[in-house]
């Protein structure tokens, strides 16, 4: 009876509260997002839905929900219902290694490959925004689904290389592992490899198709991009795993370079007044941060041209990160 | 017993997608069922204890080579339905050859394999006997094949690369083609 308890009942109760939790989250997160936007240009962003425009989170989904799902006469019927879903699923499913806490209490596995298991899983989720493009069967969601094909093969290369030297300075690719090898050392790795941060957040930008990379669904020059065709519900699965995956890589950046659960400066013992906050707060916090980085390079940065972002993803982010993994490999042997 | 019928269920569908690859008549299709072909192969991997190899797997061939395939098929065949234009018995006897090769092969290991006993079966297998890193199988993947594989790996590497400057070599002398074509048309 324990055994069933301890591998099927908890667990599940797991999964429950942090889909739950991811789900409402993003649900915040557009409202966040269309608040810091208009913060960012001057102005007031949603104000009518309850107080400062709280309760848009909530009838935006009541809204989505409550429309008609449209599907046009020409499309390839069950490519069509399915990318959604690949492209919803394979975000949420990431959420099963992140470590909330040092307690197995606040993840639902740690798995020895915890980090490739990240970086296999996304690279899945491409596959909803390629499918719902080409199976939309109209122009436009074509041409953006061939973008969104080659830009993900491109910064995906640069994104695992970069990993690559990460690994090499924890020796671990568990997610617990790399946060308590930041805890051994009494370093956040974002001061031991400053190159490989700024290259993973560039490239996990790039494949969240968020603003400058967001060409796959370029408003000015593909109505939309993969999801022009899709209307409701499905639409919405579109959305909320473009928002998951945000939280997602925050949460990748936060475990590998800012301790994940570990509080400012873990080595300094005049600090460890900032224990009482609860490790998970901590964790949330910094990802909640990065979210915010995320919708401030929206509302600043203009979209890149295509040959710019294939220029950037070729030319200098893939050559800085095989050299980042080189001078990481020699100061590893030598020091 | 129940890693038997995971297995066989495994195998079973594993077996059924890879038919679909071949009869879809759509080529996205066919690209899709090979990407369920391969995360099935991925959890087959699981349940043999090889994590490493099972997450590669996904991140290697279903999230890489089979994103270029769609990109390639995309760009090529943006047609829905395909006319039949080949006959296709032309090609039946090529395959039937090749068909009949690979069994011949699968046969050979089946046969040899069972001829040597069990001292070459997957789980057990020649690692982590003489590694002084047992803690993990990506630590003792990482282990033979620096190692007693060594030669083989570099071997290996070396081929992708020469093939990757190959690849790029063609692609640039037909760039510049082009690129010649269109001054002279300018002139």
């Amino acid at each position: 009876m324990g055994a069933f308890l301890d591998t099927l009942v908890v667990p599940l109760l797991k999964i429950a509260v942090l889909l739950n939790a991811v789900l409402v989250a993003v649900t915040f997160l557009v409202l966040m997002e269309r608040k810091v936007i208009a913060w960012a240009q001057s102005r007031l962003g949603p104000m009518r839905v309850g107080p400062y425009g709280i309760l848009q989170a909530i009838a935006d989904p009541i809204k989505l929900i409550l429309k008609e799902d449209i599907t046009p006469a020409k499309v390839d019927r069950p490519v069509f219902t399915l990318a959604p879903i690949l492209s919803l699923v394979p975000a949420l499913v990431v959420f099963a290694v992140v470590p909330f806490g040092p307690d197995p209490l606040y993840y639902v596995s740690d798995i020895n490959v915890g980090l490739l298991f990240v970086i296999s899983v996304t690279s899945i989720g491409v596959y909803g925004i390629i499918l719902g493009g080409w199976a939309s069967n109209s122009k436009y969601p074509l041409l953006a689904s061939l973008r969104a094909s080659a830009q993900l093969i491109s910064y995906e290369i640069a994104v695992t290389m970069t990993l690559v030297s990460v690994i090499l300075t924890t020796g671990t690719l568990s997610l617990v592992g790399i946060v308590e090898a930041q805890q051994e050392q009494g370093v956040w790795f974002a001061f031991v490899q400053p190159v490989a941060l700024v290259l993973v957040f560039v490239g996990g930008l790039a494949e969240t198709n968020r603003a400058p990379f967001d060409l796959p669904e370029a408003e000015t020059e593909l109505t939309g991009g993969f999801h022009t065709e899709y209307s409701g519900m499905r639409f919405a699965l579109f959305f909320l795993a473009e928002y998951a995956n945000m939280i997602v890589i925050s949460a990748v950046v936060a475990v590998m370079f800012f301790g994940g659960w570990l509080r400012p400066f873990p080595s300094v013992e005049a600090l460890a007044f900032l224990d009482f906050v609860p490790p998970w707060i901590w964790f949330v916090g910094k990802i909640f941060v990065f979210l915010y980085v995320f919708i401030w390079i929206r509302a600043t940065l203009p979209r890149y041209r295509y040959d710019q972002l294939m220029a950037l993803g070729w030319k200098v982010l893939i050559p800085v990160a095989i050299g980042n993994l080189v001078v990481t490999g020699v100061l590893k042997v030598l020091l | 017993m129940v890693d038997a019928l995971v297995f066989w269920v495994l195998a079973g569908a594993i077996l059924g997608l890879g038919v679909a690859v071949v009869s879809a008549r759509s080529a996205v299709h066919s690209v899709l069922f090979l990407v369920m072909n391969f995360l099935l192969v991925a959890i087959l991997y699981v349940t043999l204890a090889a994590e490493f190899v099972a997450v590669i797997q996904v991140l290697v061939y279903a999230g890489g080579i089979v994103v270029l395939y769609l990109f390639v098929v995309m760009l090529v065949n943006l047609k829905k339905e395909p006319e039949r234009f080949s006959d296709p018995r032309r090609a039946a006897r090529a395959g039937l050859l090749l068909a009949g090769a690979v069994l011949a092969e699968l046969v050979g290991i089946a046969v040899v394999v069972a001829y040597r006993g069990a001292g070459v079966s997957a789980t057990s297998g020649g690692l982590g006997s003489d590694t002084p890193y047992a803690t993990g199988n990506t630590e003792q993947l990482g282990w033979v094949l620096y190692t007693s594989y060594l030669i083989p790996f570099e071997l290996a590497s070396m081929l992708l690369l020469v093939a990757m400057v190959g690849a790029i070599v063609l692609a640039k002398r037909h760039l510049g083609q082009i690129r010649e074509a269109d001054e002279g048309s300018e002139e």
